[in-house]
């Protein structure tokens, strides 16, 4: 009974297992499902909102496309129109596309690092209730008529209360700085897992490059989301109490709204597109039955897009009126921002070109994501430009930038990898046959949808209006987008259905189906509890491979480790070498995420001000405190007081 | 490097010093909110140096509030760093007042802050340069307060036996925040007072 103990190495016996099983599982019925905080359920739970909410996302662009079908339509009013553009823009950037990759990126980073679970499982579970909660509140302002009508990018003035008295921006505002804390706490989690929790002999040189991804992206959060939560809450101060940061009788400035938006809503953008390239990096290769090509140049690229990254907001901002100087410099970046983004797709292509490629559906999602980025990214190149932006802006021709990079960069990825992964998660395959009729149903729906919508831009089709007039030349183009969006629409459900028949029906996959390289296919499929039963050693960046690559120095150990055994328990880390530096307690299952998020639910709701709920923000408070301090309350078990630990 | 064998020795077990997964917590805690304070202070040199000095209804604020206001902030500070030097010495007692000081001394900046609201002649619906400067110095005063009800729960840990030398970590990481409580206060008392003279 001591502070200090040597970790016991050894192998894991079937009784061994059994008692780390007991150790590590989530306990049955209700409770245990709240309090539950093992990062494969609460991936998992991230995926399928995520999921549900691309679905209600789709469904709204779906009625716009009808809409919008043929000329004079009449089918939604101007109001509804607004709502419904926003709501599909909110859905898709906020309550979809990072989210779903949080899903992947909670689910696999333990398993790709030979970890247990995360730094801080119980704010691993904060973050995924946070989220639901925030995506309900904004959707409750929808369901009641008060949706966002401003776009996402939400500008001012016409956001202010003297044009928009409703409460749809309160609702916006709110639910964006509720989710920002989810989006912040969750970034925190990435960073110090990624910091701490490296399995011994992980050396920054050998993590899979969607960690990279992930980890960028998550730093660049914890960068940026205060811009935005900032923004929101001035405009939510403007409203409801009358100061006057965006208030231009008053001396405030309207512009200030778009620096603060785009400061952090670039960076996002990033920010939703590196982990998915960086599941292309780590899966593609595994069927091109070679390492990728380039790692280190990949790695440092992902870097070099995201610092830059922070540098090209104001190219948002291009028709605004600001200084030359100003524009000037901020094309240039956001025209040399294409370097280091290229990298990557020259490694993929490399990676194709030299290896053996096994045609899969996952193959295809993923090569396909080059094509897809490359068009993408020429034409954020071509409006990169001041002159050929002041034409576009505003156009079709951004609307289908946007969807070529982030359907083109998220969305084929997650689909290429949920086929990848699937195996991992439930222990079945995905069906090959519905999944190659998934993907090209969905690829040449998109293109037909998207492929246009350039031509409408550069024929001078507005964005964001509810019709337009006959004759205007756009009349074909836009039918030919409709009915792109349906066939889109019906490859992506034709992988949801595939999903549900095998889940129950799917072929099944064993610990490594594709034959991969990396350690979450060390373990069964799905993983047990506790993930790993010894805590695995790695000598190289292909552990499962190394034999045949000859690559490794010395041998990693898989079946021989730490076996950490007392309660819940991982390993630590050193930061650069991954050396061992510290037994983990980690936390068992608790219900305090969970009421946490019940007081800030509150809080939320009391701080719609127009709707008098104002004491729901003070009991949410009280709850809110009460919670952090018993979830952060000293524990024996946990090695946090001065008696000794096991 | 590569070969891992099994650590010289034994290994620490739990939370403790730096190498507790709260200090990094902590740590990227600081760097999100030190970004929320750059972001604010953003907004306000974003309409300083655009604006005419006629912006701001007190071309130079007083000291007679803030002065004293920040250096009760650096003492409380150094309050909190004594608090730490005690625990390494494992002097007790020494712990525990830093922490209690450091705690009275963050009470007495909040109240100096109120009666420096009080005194302004403007209130925070009366024009631009009002509604920045209550809204920064207001949510400066929010993040005190935390750091306050954070380091009471530190001394009640301290009191209750839970927390000393050799479970070190949660104060260490309640005073790198208190610290950096003390740097924003810095930044906005340099924004917000001092360059005004340098326009």
């Amino acid at each position: 009974m001591t502070f200090e103990r040597v970790p016991v190495t050894g192998t894991a016996s079937p009784d061994f297992r059994e008692r780390l099983a007991r150790i590590w599982e989530t306990r049955p019925g209700l409770l245990g499902w709240i309090s539950s905080v093992d990062h494969k359920e609460i991936g998992i739970r991230y995926i399928v909102t995520a999921f549900i909410f691309l679905a209600l996302g789709g469904i709204e662009a779906l009625i716009m496309r009808l809409q919008l079908a043929r000329p004079n339509q009449t089918l939604l009013t101007p109001e509804q129109y607004d709502q419904l553009f926003s709501t599909h823009g909110m859905t898709m950037i906020f309550l979809y596309a990072m989210p779903i990759l949080s899903g992947f990126s909670n689910y696999l980073w333990p398993l790709l690092l030979g970890a247990r679970d995360m730094a801080f499982p119980r704010v691993n579970a904060l973050s995924y209730w946070l989220y639901v909660a925030a995506g309900v509140f904004m959707y409750t302002g929808f369901a009641i008529g008060a949706g966002p009508n401003d776009g996402w990018f939400n500008y001012v003035p016409y956001a202010n209360k003297e044009y928009n008295p409703g409460l749809n921006m309160d609702f916006y505002a709110l639910g964006m700085i509720f989710l920002g804390i989810s989006t912040t706490v969750g970034a925190v989690n990435f960073v110090v897992t990624f910091l701490r929790l490296r399995a011994p002999g992980m050396s920054i040189n050998r993590v899979p490059v969607m960690i990279w991804g992930t980890l960028t992206a998550s730093a660049a959060n914890i960068l940026v989301v205060p811009s935005v939560s900032l923004a929101f809450f001035l405009l939510w101060l403007d409203r409801n109490f009358g100061t006057h940061f965006f208030d231009v009788s008053k001396g405030g400035q309207p512009l200030l709204w778009q620096h603060l938006f785009w400061m952090f809503a670039h960076p996002w953008v990033y920010a939703i597109v590196l982990p998915a390239m960086g599941m292309v990096s780590d899966a593609l290769p595994v069927f091109c039955r070679r390492p990728l090509v380039g790692y280190t140049a990949v790695v440092l690229s992902t870097l070099a897009t995201m610092t830059l990254g922070f540098g090209v907001w104001v190219h948002h901002m291009f028709a605004t009126g600001l200084p030359t100087l100003a524009l000037s410099f901020f094309s240039g970046v956001s025209i040399i921002i294409a370097i280091p983004s290229a990298v990557a797709v020259f490694a993929w292509t490399l990676t194709i070109w030299l290896g053996r490629p096994v045609i899969t559906t996952a193959f295809l999602f993923f090569s396909s994501m080059i094509v897809l980025f490359v068009i993408g990214g020429v034409s954020g190149f071509m409006t990169g430009s001041v002159p050929v932006d002041w034409q576009l802006t505003d156009t079709y021709f951004v609307v289908a930038h946007i969807h070529y990079v982030l359907i083109g960069i998220n969305l084929f990825p997650v689909l290429g990898g949920l086929y990848f992964w699937f195996p991992k998660f439930t222990g079945r395959l995905l069906n090959e046959k519905l999944g190659m009729a998934s993907f090209w149903t969905a690829f040449i729906g998109f293109n037909v949808a998207f492929l246009p919508m350039h031509l409408t831009g550069l024929l001078g089709m507005p964005r964001r209006v509810y019709t337009y007039q006959a004759h205007m030349g756009w009349d074909t183009l836009n039918m030919i987008t409709s009915i792109g969006a349906f066939v889109f629409a019906s490859g992506v459900l034709l992988t949801f259905v595939n999903v549900l028949a095998s889940l129950r029906r799917g072929a099944i996959a064993g610990p490594n189906p594709w034959d991969a390289p990396t350690l979450e296919w060390s373990v069964p499929s799905p993983p047990p509890p506790y993930n790993f039963a010894v805590l695995p050693t790695v000598a190289s960046r292909h552990p499962l491979w190394e034999q045949r690559l000859g690559e490794a120095h010395g041998a990693s150990s898989i079946e021989q480790g730490f076996i950490l055994d007392h309660q819940r328990e991982t390993i630590g880390t050193t930061v650069l070498d991954s050396e061992p530096d510290v037994i983990l307690k980690m936390p068992f299952d608790s219900p305090a995420p969970f009421v946490l998020t019940l007081g800030v639910s509150a809080i939320f709701a009391g701080l719609l001000i127009p709707s008098h709920l104002w004491p729901l923000a003070v009991v949410g408070c009280i709850v809110a405190i009460a919670a952090i301090l018993i979830w952060l309350w000293p524990e024996p078990v946990l090695g946090q007081t001065v008696e000794p630990v096991r | 490097m590569s070969e891992i064998t099994a650590p010289e020795g034994a290994l620490p077990v739990g939370s403790v010093d730096h190498r507790a997964s709260g200090w990094y917590g902590m740590l990227c805690f600081i760097v999100t909110e030190g970004a929320l304070f750059g972001y604010l202070l953003f907004a306000y040199f974003y309409n300083a140096v655009q604006l005419s000095p006629s912006w701001s209804p007190e071309p130079h604020p007083s000291f007679a509030f803030a002065l004293p206001a920040t250096i009760v902030m650096l003492l409380s500070s150094s309050a909190l760093w004594v608090a730490q030097q005690g625990l390494y010495r494992r002097v007790e007692l020494q712990h525990r007042a830093g922490l209690a000081v450091g705690i009275v001394l963050g009470l007495v900046f909040i109240a100096i802050e109120l009666l420096e609201w009080k005194s302004k002649p403007f209130g925070l619906t009366d024009g631009l340069y009002s509604s920045l400067y209550f809204t920064i110095t207001g949510i400066d005063l929010v993040h005190l307060a935390v750091a306050i009800i954070g380091v009471a729960a530190v001394f009640a840990w301290s009191l209750l036996g839970y927390v000393d030398a050799r479970r070190d970590a949660p104060t260490i990481i309640m005073a790198a925040y208190w610290h950096f409580v003390t740097v924003v206060w810095l930044a906005i008392f340099l924004t917000f007072y001092v360059s005004p003279y340098l326009r």
